[in-house]
């Protein structure tokens, strides 16, 4: 299929059941290069599940996954991660007895081909610090360098997984809510961040908050129960009534507008 | 430029503060090495091997435990194994060099490590260290069960041999300062893998698995090789105590024994360098001690305290804590 070409990441017919229960649901996805792409729903709707079939830390129980055409169902986490597809979690996900810099140096260390080495010195690695520098400098932590991760400041933390997960030079960035449970203003730096993260790379993110959605998405998926909702650009998913019911629970004359939609703790 | 001239001044710092730690450390590791090289002058060699050989075996363990973040319960069937390799095989090959003998044992347990690795890896947490405590005591009943291991009495009469076929280990001072060489070798072995590239990812896998996983790295294998460095170590462990002792006894088979070991590493201090070596010694000491004394029914009880102690109060035990200590007071 020519078509696929254009499509860094593709679903077919994926499915994820647990004990009775289908948490995915045929769910069909289609990400363009070079897009910001968001993956939004109700809570339980199957966005994280989603995330994690992508990157196989849970395994479909039927279905596809294509990156860039070619099939990478059967392929296990870390091997995704090498080929370009690496992603961010929820909870912020840092090394946190070790430093920023360090941090860093643990994603840049991966493609050194030296990391069961155990008769190497540690030394070998302070050619990676000018790199990890640099990533830490784009992201704003360069006075942290040298600070254990466990005492940076929850939107900080953030910053450097980001940074981390810049390091491994994806080209398909997987994003599980980047903006939960921060503060107006870290959001704003997060939205900067990930908006220039996202040049010459693909961003596929889960947010929770609409406001950063309609600022930074161009493709929005919308998933409710486990299925594809609807499909499209920020104006045409929210004008949807079905949409609206989803995230009101009823139809939509509740004063909370989708657009207003409260980060989650 | 004023960013770029900012992080040369970091890196520069970063290095420095390396460094300096460093010499600190060498002064300390020197001051160590003086001790342990006059100890048999003033003390008795033998119980001072003892103290070795179980250091050797807890910071082996310590490299899963404190470094990877895996908590084996079966340790005792590398050191077990180590121990019967070696003292069937120096019992029974006449002309075998000990070392000859110690390395055959080390190697057998590093195969049983490797079996070990591969059947248990794939769990977590509490299932891990059920399934190495589980394949422990297969191997302990095969060595019940065996007769080369004189069941309940032991292999008793191992004899030292001679080292490279040239020094008389019967002397005491000849076995402890050949015991000393390769402890201190396991040492920096265990040093340097803890520093070395490898040792970043254990460290990153102890930290936040899946963190690592999502880098790429694929962590079965890394815990794997740990698994597998830490068994032979153990075994080594085991090697040489039966050639010090002259004996191989089921009690290093025994669940006791894997127990123990993370008790003299929890009490020493996980996760540093130093402490298990510390815990084995305080352990060993304490055990011989009180069996000298009138309290010598009571051994396993006090043992038990000062290991709830040690978890409630001093979570980091004793070089954990005295680290600590000098962090917060002397920075």
């Amino acid at each position: 299929m020519p078509m696929s070409e254009q499509y860094v990441l593709e679903t077919r017919n994926l499915v994820k059941e647990f004990k009775g229960f289908v948490a995915v649901d045929d769910v069909n996805l289609k990400i363009r290069q070079g897009d910001i792409h968001a993956l939004i729903g109700p809570n339980g709707a199957g966005k994280t599940t989603v995330f994690n079939l992508l990157t196989k830390f849970l395994i479909p129980t039927r279905g596809r996954i294509l990156f860039k055409g070619q099939d990478i169902t059967a392929m296990k986490s870390a091997a995704i991660a090498r080929k370009g597809v690496v992603r961010s979690f929820q909870i912020s996900a840092v090394f946190p007895h070790m430093t920023a810099l360090e941090n860093i140096r643990i994603a840049l260390q991966s493609f050194e081909g030296n990391s069961f080495s155990f008769w190497q010195s540690g030394n070998r690695l302070n050619k990676l610090n000018e790199r990890a520098m640099e990533l830490l400098d784009a992201v704003g932590l360069t006075r942290y360098a040298n600070t254990t991760t466990v005492e940076l400041a929850y939107g900080r933390k953030r910053a450097l997984e980001l940074a981390t997960t810049l390091a491994m030079e994806p080209e398909l960035l997987l994003l599980d809510e980047p903006t939960q449970g921060m503060g107006t203003e870290d959001v704003n730096r997060v939205v900067e961040l990930v908006r220039k993260a996202a040049e010459g790379r693909t961003v596929l993110m889960v947010e929770h908050n609409l406001g950063v959605v309609s600022k930074l998405c161009d493709r929005i998926t919308v998933l409710a129960q486990g299925a594809v909702l609807t499909e499209g650009d920020y104006e045409t998913v929210s004008a949807d009534p079905r949409v609206r019911e989803v995230y009101m629970g009823t139809d939509a004359s509740g004063e909370r507008g989708a657009t207003t939609t409260e980060t989650e703790a | 430029m004023n960013e770029t001239v900012k992080q040369t001044d970091i890196q520069k710092a970063i290095l420095e503060q390396q460094q300096s730690e460093h010499r600190k450390k060498m002064i300390l590791n020197g001051v160590l090495l003086v001790l342990l090289l006059v100890a048999p002058l003033v003390m008795y060699p033998v119980f001072l091997m003892k103290i070795l050989c179980f250091a050797l075996f807890a910071v082996a363990f310590n490299l899963l435990l404190g470094y990877t973040g895996l908590l084996s319960f079966g340790h005792a069937a590398f050191l077990a194994t180590g121990g019967y390799t070696t003292g069937y095989l120096l019992s029974n090959v006449p002309g075998l060099s000990t070392e000859l003998g110690i390395l055959a044992g080390t190697l057998m347990a590093t195969v049983l490590g490797f079996g070990f690795a591969l059947l248990s890896i794939r769990r977590q947490g509490i299932y891990f260290a059920m399934v190495t405590l589980a394949l422990a005591q297969l191997v302990f009943f095969f060595f019940v069960q065996s007769s080369f291991t004189g069941g309940e009495d032991g292999m008793q009469g191992i004899p030292r041999g001679e080292l490279f076929g040239l020094i008389d280990l019967n002397d005491n001072l000849n076995l402890y300062y050949f015991i000393l060489v390769v402890f201190l070798a396991c040492y920096l072995l265990v040093q340097r893998t803890v520093g070395s590239p490898f040792g970043q990812v254990l460290n990153a896998i102890k930290q936040n698995e899946p963190r690592a996983i999502s880098l790429g790295y694929n962590v079965n294998r890394y815990k794997i090789l740990a698994f597998v460095i830490s068994a032979a170590l153990a075994g080594l462990a085991g090697s040489m105590k039966s050639v010090v002792f002259q004996l191989a006894s089921l009690n290093d088979a025994h669940w006791h024994t894997s127990g123990e070991v993370i008790l003299m590493t929890l009490v020493g201090g996980a996760g540093t360098l130093l402490g298990p070596v510390v815990g084995a010694t305080f352990v060993v000491n304490v055990e011989y001690q009180l069996a000298q004394g009138p309290l010598r029914d009571w051994v396993d009880p006090i043992l038990g305290g000062i290991f709830v102690l040690t978890v409630i109060a001093f979570r980091s035990g004793i070089v954990g804590e005295i680290q600590k200590f000098m962090r917060k007071n002397l920075s």
